[in-house]
């Protein structure tokens, strides 16, 4: 880019970009190849479609959603912070008391960049992940969904490459620079997270990972937002505005994906909702599938929270770089130095809860949050049902079941919480996961629908348009 | 922040025959006598009396400045022999009391320094032409018969009585930490198993046996003792290339002032900065040019080179025993590079000169002291810096260099530039035998030869970078926050586990004596000064002079 460049209007931002020489020798560097990765590796097909998107220009209340068309490389993605609080302290661990920091205090220096990395790192890989989509939108409403959620982890990324180029020097900018250069799924160089390189192969996993793995990314924003590196609280309780959006997407989602099926077994007469071929006839996803399907991601999303009983989440605890959930609303002394926490773990062959030191089941308590959160989202979805009158209830699956990472990694566990054999479990694991035939199934829905106020025969409509548009809005205007 | 222990009194490194307590030079025509005679009232910590010829690091002080002196301010002197002023003594080591009640922080400390003055005798004997004898008139215990080992000839008297030994181990559960052990073996080809023996016999070997292991060059008979001293000196005159009429160098006392925050040297600064602990060392150019070795000699301690060394190995030595607390060293120059440069080549061109040679030495010895300097060393080179030849070898001892890049748009005044030259090359030995630069590149040393190619070149930031020569070159926007962030970080790790690191990455390369006794030697005794076996209430060291036996952990591992 040219010196000319006019970056207050180029980059929405409210850190002064136009007068920090650091920051924007950075991103000049950085913005031309974060574009050709947009190009590369964002929607495929869509890039120079009109698209009705929301774009924050400021923090305040008629900045942060303004809505209007655009071609998503020309998205303006800002750099945009929470207004600073006066006279703000650290609200936990052993700096607690003490004014929060706006430089990187270099003790914690690199345990700060790997937060950010890891936490960076997530948001352009659920980009990739779901670049595939656009092709079998079930409606221009969808798409246009997708597409927010896409530019804005597009932004989500910016806020951490911001924090890196402005306070982690040349470190900082080489992480950036990686950040655009792992790839979901790749072999060689996959993203950091597991999660992040699972496959996004049809609309009802995106729904599904936008409900269950966003949300995860509610709960770390959460928790970074009360660091005591007031840059990263900052920047994460402004990022926090959006993550709602993208959680909404997902879980009305499937709650539209819930009361179509419901309608049709009710317009048909099954009752059975356990009469799969009987429901599949009329190409709906069946609720067993849908609970098959909650089993997967709910299990997938846990490993993100990492081990239950962590070292480093105590560390980052203790150092005051990373709280709990909504720390501030929490009635304890904050430091946790004397303080037990029940945490669930494998004894003799059982599933029991255990006191253990309250700092080193930091992330058990981050994920026992987040598994709140969830049970939520099932009322909802179950009021679907019962208004519908059918007699099924959609659950959470135990938090032992199926994991990969932590106290459960090494056992087998049924959806309810049981131990049981290998033997058992090769019986009966596609009574809980997805078969390949059940994603078969969904796949051979994702028939896209491209008309305006169209909508997949497998999803209900939405119960309100954008910005208050009508249904048959066009929210994506696609070239031929 | 840690509240800041107060302080006694500074230990004061400076001092000159006049003021001795302990020592007494005599000058002999070609020889010189250096005799021991403590003062046992005179203890520099306190609560202790320096019985039978023992000593501390007042002692230990008086004897380094007495080698010093000896090199620069008598070039006629070719032979020294140490001996003792106290009848049937010769000296009984380190003092027991003060080791069993200093910090260990001190131990440490004490042992390393009078390491290094062993270390700077050898090297006199064997590169400056005035050759150290040893003449043990009586006992040579511990420490005492150390400092014989430090000498190229040890003459014992053979009066029946008089024995060398090493009686650490049984006796106080320590180790002979003065380069002993490692001399014993390598130095003197002392039979392990001989060695052994020795040294677990608390009274040590005396006469003929003493003679046959080696432990000793020759047995005088008490009638002789001092005619056949003088005699074995003045022989080994004759293998000595030291000037016959030069005049010595006087060194004046080194003028130094300091407050909290500050000490004054001419030609280095240093600010303390105690929240952040750190200490910046400023070392600055010179203020005049000097182009022959006559106006130098003329300058005599006021010749560059010489006082800004002077003024080095004195602020080591501050920091180390008085300023425990400030973890990281921060070494700038500051001066006209150019000037430096012509001083290098000065050095260089006349580097045969005893004098010139004895600078040399010197800054060899500082280096080295800086090598083995138990803190962080980091290097930042930014505009008015002049690391170049004399100066350059800094950066090839500290931990880390940072060097300010500029490119070629920035004000090109400002742009720091470092320069090596051959001194880099030669004159400069590790305790390992390597030139820092061959130490540097040792896995590769094709970079050597590069580095050779850029003699004499001015290099910028990201030549020095290439040629590998410095760590990294951030540019001034970056600069502020990298330095901060490196100074923070690196004050927040266990001091302990850096010094641990930092001692095993600065060492690489051959194991010489010198090596072994900084690396293996010291390392075991600090080992030992920790233990309850040595630290305890129930250890030989604490018990000592009690009558009380020591109870020893009896776990080995
Ligand atoms: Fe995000
Ligand atoms: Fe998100």
């Amino acid at each position: 880019m040219s010196a000319e460049v006019n970056y207050d209007s180029l980059i929405p931002n409210n850190v002064d970009l136009a007068s920090d020489v650091k920051l924007r020798r950075a991103m000049e560097q950085w913005y031309p190849k974060y574009l050709d990765w947009w190009k590369q590796m964002g929607p495929d097909g869509f890039q120079d479609c009109d698209v009705y998107l929301r774009t924050a220009v400021s923090v305040d209340r008629e900045g942060w959603a303004q809505f209007g068309f655009v071609k998503m490389p020309d998205y303006r993605w800002g750099i945009l912070l929470a207004p600073r609080e006066e006279n703000r302290t650290i609200g936990f661990g052993r700096h607690m008391g003490q004014p929060v920091w706006q430089e990187v205090p270099g003790e914690y220096r690199a345990m700060l960049r790997r937060l950010m990395v890891v936490q960076g790192d997530t948001e352009p890989a659920s980009v990739e992940q779901q670049r595939f989509l656009g092709k079998t939108a079930p409606s221009l409403y969808d798409m246009r969904n997708l597409f927010q959620v896409n530019v804005e982890e597009g932004r989500h990324l910016w806020a951490m490459v911001y924090l890196l180029q402005k306070y982690f020097g040349r470190d900082g900018r080489e992480e950036a620079e990686a950040l655009l250069q792992r790839r979901s799924g790749d072999e060689d160089r996959p993203r950091i997270l597991g999660a992040f390189n699972e496959e996004t192969p049809d609309w009802l996993s995106f729904f599904m990972f936008t409900t269950f793995t966003d949300r995860d990314g509610k709960m770390q924003l959460e928790s970074l937002a009360q660091s005591g590196f007031d840059p990263l609280a900052r920047t994460c309780r402004f990022m926090l505005t959006e993550e709602g959006h993208h959680m909404f997407v997902g879980r009305t989602g499937v709650e539209r994906v819930i009361q179509r099926t419901c309608e049709v077994m009710n317009k048909n007469g099954i009752t059975d909702p356990d009469d799969i071929q009987a429901i599949r006839r009329f190409g709906v996803v069946d609720l067993p599938t849908i609970q098959k399907k909650i089993n997967f991601h709910t299990a997938v999303t846990l490993d993100l929270f990492g081990s239950e009983i962590s070292t480093n989440a105590a560390n980052s605890f203790n150092a005051g770089l990373k709280g709990r959930f909504r720390e501030h609303q929490i009635k304890d002394d904050h430091k946790l130095e004397n303080d037990t926490y029940p945490v669930a773990q494998v004894v003799d062959g059982e599933v029991k809860v255990l006191e253990v030191s309250a700092l080193s089941a930091i992330n058990a308590r981050l994920s026992d949050d987040y598994i709140a959160d969830c049970e939520n989202v099932m009322k909802r979805w179950n009021r679907v049902i019962d208004e519908h009158q059918i007699r099924y209830h959609l659950h959470l699956p135990h938090r032992a079941f199926h994991r990969k990472v932590g106290e459960f990694s090494e056992v087998r566990v049924t959806p309810q919480g049981l131990l049981i054999s290998d033997r058992e479990w090769s019986k009966k694991y596609h009574d809980w996961l997805p078969s390949e035939s059940d994603l078969e199934y969904i796949l051979s829905l994702m028939e896209p629908s491209l008309l305006p106020g169209e909508f997949s025969n497998w999803i209900a409509p939405p119960k309100a348009g954008i910005n208050g548009q009508p249904g048959e809005y066009e929210y994506v205007r696609l070239v031929a | 922040m840690q509240e800041i222990e107060a302080k006694l009194v500074d230990l004061d490194f400076r001092t000159e025959p006049n003021s001795y307590h302990h020592w007494k030079i005599s000058i002999d025509g070609e020889l010189a006598f250096l005799e021991m005679d403590v003062d046992e009232n005179v203890c520099a910590l306190g609560g202790y009396e320096l019985k039978l010829n023992s000593y501390d690091i007042g002692v230990d002080i008086e004897l380094y400045d007495a080698i010093q002196r000896l090199r620069f301010e008598h070039p006629e002197v070719k032979a020294v022999v140490i001996q003792s002023g106290k009848p049937g003594t010769f000296c009984a080591g380190a003092n027991i009391r003060m080791l069993g009640s200093a910090s260990h922080f001190h131990k440490v400390n004490f042992c390393k320094f009078t390491n290094e003055t062993r270390n700077a005798l050898e090297e006199a004997s064997k590169y400056s032409g005035q050759i150290y004898l040893c003449a043990l008139s009586g006992a040579a215990a511990g420490g005492g018969y150390e400092l014989a080992l430090a000498t190229e000839y040890i003459m014992l008297i053979d009066d029946g009585n008089a024995a060398v030994s090493l009686p650490e181990v049984p006796l106080l559960g320590v180790l002979p930490g003065t380069g002993g052990l490692t001399r014993l073996v390598d130095k003197r080809g002392v039979r392990r198993d001989l060695a052994d023996v020795f040294c677990t016999i608390e009274e040590g070997i005396k006469g003929e046996r003493a003679l046959q292991w080696r432990l000793i060059d020759e047995l005088i008979p008490r009638s002789k003792f001092e005619s056949k001293v003088r005699e074995k000196a003045l022989s080994f005159t004759k293998t000595s290339d030291r000037p016959n009429n030069e005049k010595g160098i006087k060194l004046n006392r080194l003028d130094k002032k300091s407050n909290e925050t500050k000490v004054r040297y001419p030609f280095l600064t240093m600010e303390l900065d105690r929240v952040g602990r750190t200490v910046t060392l400023t070392l600055e150019g010179p203020i005049d040019d000097c182009n022959n070795i006559d106006t130098a000699k003329c300058q005599g301690g006021d010749f560059w080179p010489l006082a800004l060394f002077r003024a080095f190995d004195d602020a080591l030595l501050h920091l180390r025993f008085n300023e425990p607390e400030l973890g990281t060293l921060i070494l700038k120059t500051n001066g006209d590079d150019s000037e430096v440069s012509s001083y290098s080549s000065l050095l260089e061109k006349n580097s045969s000169d005893w004098f010139i040679r004895e600078i040399l030495l010197y800054a060899q010895r500082v280096y080295k002291r800086l090598d083995v300097t138990a803190r962080t060393t980091f290097a930042f080179i930014e505009p008015r810096s002049c690391f170049h030849g004399l100066l350059a070898e800094i950066l090839f001892s500290v931990d880390r260099s940072y060097m300010l890049d500029c490119d070629e748009n920035s004000d090109l005044e400002d742009a720091p530039n470092i320069s090596i030259s051959p001194l880099n090359f030669e004159f400069f030995r590790m305790a390992n035998g390597l030139t820092r630069i061959e130490t540097r590149f040792l896995g590769e040393p094709e970079s050597v030869d590069r580095a050779r190619s850029l003699i004499n070149k001015k290099l910028n930031g990201s030549a020095a970078l290439n040629a590998g020569l410095i760590t990294f070159a951030p540019d001034d926007i970056d600069w502020d926050d990298e330095i901060r962030l490196l100074l923070e970080e690196r004050a927040s790790f266990s001091p302990d586990a850096l010094t641990g690191m930092e001692a095993n990455l600065r060492f690489a390369g051959p194991e010489t004596a010198e090596t072994k006794i900084f690396g293996r030697l010291s390392a075991w005794q600090n080992w030992i000064f920790q233990r309850p076996n040595a630290a305890g209430d129930e250890s030989a060291l604490k018990l000592y002079g009690t009558g009380r036996r020591a109870n020893y952990d009896r776990k080995r591992t």
